[in-house]
């Protein structure tokens, strides 16, 4: 086991796409943590979604063997963090387990709003930061005035940072002597009674859950009696390791070190994020704070494309939050898509990657529904609901004043694209709150109604900013709104998948929009099917799918029934997608079609 | 609406009739070649180099003689040649096979058994009218499709309008009745032009006609160019109008609209074609026919090889080409019967409909759609018969698909 002073842990935190991954994949490298044949690009990048995006999702922890200019040999263990903002819940964690970081800035992009938000977080954590200035190898790379804009717009003294290619591997080797001068060694008593922090748990098909633990005091050693203080459950530890980046079991872990623990585990909830993990006989007096647990504030509605799918769906989700502890999820029945769940994320990509994560690793077809965020309903008779789901919204006539939530966007964005940023924040209902300079950069603060960005914010403020704007939000604060609940009938009936809340100003376009989207979907029928779009129970919007005019079939070929028969049982089989509102039978896909469309 | 087999063991078992073997009988005979693959159709029909009539004549008889047992004593009301382009059978081929079948199966009598010959208004096919007259054939369906050049051309027919008139002269002087095929619904057809067409047509005075709306079938020609966007049929609205201006015309000429497609004076319907709309039984022979027959035991469904060489293989090994032989549970007779009976004007009649399946109506179809479809004036029962209003007919899949519980609603 390593001496305290030899050990070293940090996190690599950034932008999303400043390249971190890449860095790591140097900073492996040079300490030889793979072998030339087992080295890719992004490495720590394992998940299938991440490869393809080219994006980190899930923080990953890395043991490194680095013998420095001084002759000694130190431990560091490296966490590569995600830079989304989704997944600044990841960060946060690595962040705790951890004494240091590596704040990476893209030279030739320079501060961005996850750069800021995550310098942050680092320095709420107590962090030492070291800024590395990355790709300076680009062309485009302008490592002075960036240097300029980390002391201007964080207060970082920047005179220090590193300047590094992680493509070239140019600088890297200062990046690791810079860890041992600058960074503090991990403090703890080998002695003491054992107090470990639960970083993060996932599922893995050999181990069951596995437990990443940062060890505080004492030691962590196989066959172990622990306890989680939180939840209670005592578990015998089966195996004990570390991650070179590849799994390597080890006998134990000290004070100061990271690693994984296998312990048995079979439920989640045995294993929370942020509770304290100790020796069943010899527990440690004082419990860790824990973490602040995470908030969704994104939900949707996840329902199987194949009614018959449920039950897999159910098992898929289930196994899915062991390695993704910062989803919620709750049985829904919809009358048009049948059974489900309705789900909390921390966003939007958040959303869409837990749905791809369900689709591939467990082979489903899933519909998703408009996402919505939790209204506050103040009810005449004094109460007050959170509505989590529009279907629920009680009657208006109950209701005296619903509240949504709001947010505190940071935007950076180069001066050329200000005015279209500001005539987006401008028409989301956003309130200007600042607006600063640094260089011919922006900085923007607004308060916006988060409803306003779930729908499309963030891709408007790509394509109107060519990619140039980078966007960071937390949650403020609930206020009173104007909403109004939008449902859409078919056959005078409401369908409770395609019912939102909206601000008042947009329920008329919105609903005009998915009446005349759902008459182009609905295949003719042999009655005229009506569909209608009521705020509060009064029509807004009527379209008629008109009825079917002729469909027959001009000749029956000789004796030849089978294939007509043939032809029916097709549709029969297709009738497990159809969906019953309002006496009248619509295709599943059809409602599919009006929810990817509906965001308009 | 539950499983078949659940229904059917709750119904009285219909079993055949005990009359079965006495049940009339319709023989088809399908002819699997033609000059030319004309590019919008999808029938079994193939172009050959060179066709060995005497085989082929072998196999038919062979085939025929291979059912006699197990169809002794039947009636026989009507042959149909079928193709392809049966025309371009040997009108001897045509007589012998004429004479097995009537030797084996007994006409009631030489005006009950309507022969039906399927032919292409070419030159050389008039020619050898006399000879088929000769060999027995007394009903004769002219391929004609259009009286338009740029029409026929679209449709690749290898006949001129004018080729194909006097073909249809030349035919009615030679058979008691005839039939003319058209096929409409062309692209760009304006319903002016379509009645231009029909009035030429019914200026020959025929006592029937198909009238065919343009088809697009998968693996054809024109599935590819239509999907490419080649061309576009008319509307389903434009279909419909087109629909019901071919009615009006043919009403006016005295021919009613006794099928979806056809047009018949009184007495001249295709007894043939009505066997099947009546879920009568017939006996397929030849490549890809099919036959549907309630013997003594079971009701059957017959499918033969569709390959005109495997059909001819099978027929050599064990007399009969028959690919596949699948019992008829009553549920499926049921849905069968209303598939072809709704096409018919008058539709079913309950009591045939009981002798085949067992049950009514109400055994078998989908109780609230009926009750749906009969509200909106699309069915109607009267006099003991379930059948589909002239709008029902118009929209007839859907109908049905509704009726037998696949609908998209309705
Ligand atoms: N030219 C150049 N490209 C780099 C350098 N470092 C990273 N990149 C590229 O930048 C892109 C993003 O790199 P990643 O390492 O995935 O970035 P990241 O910060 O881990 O991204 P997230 O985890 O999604 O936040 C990749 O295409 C890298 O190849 C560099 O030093 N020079
Ligand atoms: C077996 S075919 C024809 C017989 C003969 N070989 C001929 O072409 O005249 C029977 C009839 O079906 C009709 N038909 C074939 N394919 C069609 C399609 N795709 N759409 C509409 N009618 C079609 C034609 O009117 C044709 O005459
Ligand atoms: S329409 Fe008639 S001639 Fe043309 S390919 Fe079909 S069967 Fe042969
Ligand atoms: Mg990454």
């Amino acid at each position: 086991m390593t001496d305290l002073s030899h050990i070293r842990n940090f996190a690599i935190i950034a932008h999303i796409n400043h390249g971190k991954s890449t860095l790591a994949d140097r900073l492996i490298e040079q300490c030889g943590g793979l072998s030339a044949r087992e080295r890719r690009d992004q490495v720590l990048d394992s998940m299938e979604l991440e490869r393809e995006r080219g994006i980190t999702i899930k923080a990953q922890t890395v043991r490194l063997t680095y013998r420095a200019k001084d002759g000694e040999t130190y431990e560091f263990n490296l966490m590569d963090t995600p830079g989304h903002v989704d997944f600044s819940y990841e960060v946060s964690r690595s962040l705790a387990a951890c004494e240091g970081s590596l704040l990476v800035v893209d030279a030739s992009q320079g501060v961005e709003a996850q750069t800021l938000a995550n310098a942050y977080l680092a320095i709420e954590a107590d962090h030492e930061i070291v800024p590395v200035l990355n790709k300076i190898d680009l062309p485009a790379a302008e490592p002075d005035r960036v240097r300029h804009e980390i002391a201007a717009v964080i207060g970082l003294d920047a005179d220090t940072a590193l300047a590094v290619s992680a493509k070239t591997g140019e600088g890297v080797g200062d990046i690791l002597e810079a860890l041992i001068e600058r960074l503090p060694a991990p403090k703890g008593e080998a002695q003491a009674p054992l107090k470990a922090m639960l970083v993060d748990s996932w599922y893995d098909p050999y181990l069951g859950v596995v437990v990443l633990v940062r060890v505080l005091d004492g030691e962590i050693s196989k066959g172990m009696k622990i306890q989680m203080m939180g939840t209670g459950a005592v578990r015998q530890i089966d195996e004990v390791g570390v991650f070179t980046p590849k799994l390597v079991k080890v006998e134990k872990l000290g004070p100061g070190s990271i690693g994984y623990i296998a312990a048995s585990i079979k439920t989640i909830s045995d294993c929370r994020v942020g509770d304290t993990i100790t020796e069943h006989r010899a527990p440690t007096a004082h419990a860790l704070p824990g973490f602040r647990p995470s908030q969704p504030v994104v939900f949707c509605g996840l329902f199987p494309a194949d009614a018959d799918d449920f039950e897999k769906l159910r098992e898929s989700i289930a196994k899915l939050a062991l390695n993704d502890s910062s989803f919620e999820y709750l049985m829904e029945t919809s009358a048009a898509l049948g059974l489900g769940y309705r789900c909390g994320f921390l966003g939007l990509l958040h959303l869409e990657i837990i749905q791809q994560r369900l689709e591939r690793e467990f082979n489903l077809d899933l519909i998703t529904t408009a996402p919505s965020v939790i209204y506050r309903v103040h009810l005449s008779d004094g109460g007050e609901m959170e509505l989590h789901n529009p279907a629920d919204m009680p009657d208006p006539v109950r209701i005296t004043g619903l509240e949504e939530p709001w947010i505190r966007a940071t935007i950076m964005v180069p001066d050329e694209y200000l005015g279209s940023v500001l005539a987006l924040c401008q028409d989301r209902r956003g309130v200007q709150l600042d607006l600063t300079y640094a260089g011919d950069r922006a900085m923007v603060v607004y308060a916006l109604p988060l409803n306003e960005v779930v729908y499309d914010f963030y891709d408007r403020l790509k394509s109107i900013s060519r990619g140039y704007a980078s966007f960071d939000y937390q949650i403020e604060d609930y206020r009173q709104g104007a909403l109004v609940k939008l449902a859409i009938l078919v056959n005078g009936e409401p369908v409770d998948a395609l019912s939102m809340v909206l601000h008042e100003s947009q329920a008329e376009a919105r609903g005009r929009a998915l009446c005349q989207r759902l008459k182009e979907l609905i295949p003719r029928q042999l009655f005229k099917v009506a569909i209608q779009a009521a705020i509060g129970g009064k029509i807004i919007a009527r379209e008629t799918v008109s009825a079917l005019r002729k469909d027959v079939t001009a000749k029956c070929y000789g004796g030849d029934i089978t294939r007509k028969r043939k032809l029916l049982d097709k549709q029969k089989a297709g009738k497990k997608r159809m969906r019953e509102i309002g006496n009248v039978e619509i295709p599943q896909s059809a409602f599919i079609a009006a929810l990817r469309t509906g965001e308009d | 609406m539950a499983a078949p087999e659940a229904l059917t063991t709750n119904l009285p078992a219909p079993g055949p009739a005990p009359e079965a073997q006495a049940r009339p009988l319709a023989l088809y005979v399908h002819w699997p070649f033609c000059a030319s693959k004309c590019p919008y159709c999808d029938f079994n029909s193939h172009v050959a180099d060179s066709i060995d009539q005497g085989a082929w004549l072998r196999a038919y008889l062979e085939e025929i003689d291979a059912w006699a047992p197990a169809l002794a004593g039947r009636r026989l009301t009507s042959i149909f040649f079928g193709g392809g382009t049966p025309s371009l059978m040997d009108p001897d081929t045509a007589a012998a096979v004429i004479a097995r079948a009537r030797r084996i199966w007994p006409a009631a009598g030489d005006d009950a058994l309507e022969i039906t010959l399927e032919a292409n208004p070419n030159s050389t096919e008039a020619a050898r009218f006399k000879a088929f007259r000769a060999a027995g054939i007394n009903r004769l369906s002219l391929g004609i499709q259009a009286l338009d050049e740029p029409a026929l051309a679209f449709l690749g027919r290898t006949h001129s309008a004018a080729e194909a008139l006097a073909a249809l002269t030349r035919a009615k002087a030679h058979f008691p009745r005839v039939n003319a095929d058209m096929i409409y619904a062309r692209p760009g057809q304006t319903i002016a032009a379509w009645q231009e067409e029909l009035k030429r047509l019914m200026g020959e005075g025929l006592g029937h006609l198909s009238l065919y709306q343009l088809t697009i079938e998968r693996g054809t020609p024109f599935f590819s160019a239509h999907r490419r966007g080649d061309f576009t049929l008319p509307s389903d609205d434009d279909q419909a109008w087109l629909y019901l201006a071919t009615g009006e015309v043919l009403a006016r000429a005295g021919l009613s609209a006794y099928e979806v497609s056809n047009y018949a004076r009184a007495g001249e319907e295709c007894r043939h074609n009505l066997t099947y709309w009546r879920y009568g039984d017939f006996l397929g022979i030849g490549p890809g026919a099919h036959g549907r027959l309630i013997l003594r035991e079971f009701a059957l469904a017959t499918e033969n090889y569709r390959a005109p060489a495997d059909w001819l293989k099978a027929v050599g090994e064990c007399g009969r080409g028959v690919k596949a032989e699948l019992p008829l549970t009553a549920m499926v007779r049921a849905q069968e019967m209303v598939i072809m009976g709704l096409r018919l004007e008058v539709g079913i009649s309950a009591l045939d409909f009981r002798a085949v399946t067992g049950g009514d109506f109400a055994d078998y179809l989908d109780r609230a759609a009926m009750a749906r479809l009969t509200q909106g004036g699309y069915l109607s029962r009267e006099r003991g018969r379930l059948k589909a209003t002239s709008e029902g007919r118009l929209r007839l899949d859907a109908v049905i698909a509704s009726l037998l519980g696949t609908a998209h609603g309705g």
